[in-house]
């Protein structure tokens, strides 16, 4: 029962996102997905997982999201996209038929919700490429908020000295 | 009818990469793209959580999913800075403007 409760959330949220015009709005309804996926993925036995997207998914980049479209601000864009809406709705169901025929093997499998003990060592020890790879990741993630937050204060401090 | 918790998750993966498809493909505004490619990558984590789950390797599943979670951070971070400095730079968000400066 929770689970298709959960899966409604999860549509409905992702489809406000979609479709509302106000970018800060459309922030919201992405948190409040991501935020409905990691309690489905705490529901599958992701304990680790869940945790990690709901404070990274649903919060970081929510204000990442928020500071964003404040510096840039809501410009109102033409409702013209590059191709017309009755091609991009058959893309979209033609995707969705192909990936629902590649996933219909998983159905026959039952989910076991026994958790094995290997995660910690499978993340520290036997991935470690991953591992130096996502800090790397994150060092760009860092310079790349670093150079938008310098911009902006070396703006303010031009805007200070043309009032002063 | 019953409805097991293997259906859910795939209609709610299913669901999430045809509305993030969708959003691409009818999106003009640039910070639009990253919220739908958001939503197609949550998609993605679930099905790596849940086809770890049910082939009995939850473990390499998760440790999967941990590194999408940090890559599509890093995709928002890195997308949403590109944005800002379009937007000082050229004016404007809408990638039809954008695109037309190679020309």
């Amino acid at each position: 029962m929770w689970h298709v409760i959960i899966l409604v959330g999860i549509i409905f949220c992702a489809y406000q996102a979609v479709r509302d015009k106000r970018l800060l709005v459309s922030a919201i309804w992405l948190a409040g997905t991501s935020a409905l996926v990691s309690i489905m993925m705490y529901l599958l036995g992701a304990y680790q997982i869940a945790v990690i997207e709901l404070s990274v998914g649903s919060g970081l980049v929510t204000v990442l999201f928020v500071f964003a479209i404040n510096i840039a601000g809501d410009e109102p864009i033409p409702n013209l996209s590059f191709i017309p809406k009755w091609l991009a709705r058959i893309f979209s169901v033609a995707a969705i038929i192909l990936i629902g025929w590649q996933l219909l093997p998983l159905l026959n499998f039952p989910i076991n919700l026994n958790q094995d003990a290997g995660f910690q060592q499978l993340v520290w020890e036997n991935r470690k490429a991953d591992l130096y790879l996502q800090v790397v990741m994150i060092f760009a993630g860092v310079i790349s908020m670093l150079r938008l937050l310098t911009d902006e204060y070396q703006i303010r401090i031009l805007h200070k000295e043309v009032q002063e | 009818m019953n409805i097991s918790t293997s259906m859910v998750v795939l209609i709610a993966v299913i669901g999430l990469f045809g509305i993030g498809l969708y959003c691409l493909l009818i999106t003009r505004n640039l910070i639009r793209v990253l919220v739908g490619l958001q939503i197609m990558v949550k998609g993605a984590m679930l099905v790596l959580v849940f086809a770890g789950q049910s082939q009995g390797q939850p473990s390499l599943g998760q440790s999967m999913a941990l590194t999408v979670i940090v890559a599509d951070t890093i995709v928002a971070v890195v997308g949403l800075a590109l944005a800002v400095q379009v937007k000082r730079s050229v004016g404007t968000l809408d990638i039809a403007d954008i695109s037309k400066l190679k020309r």
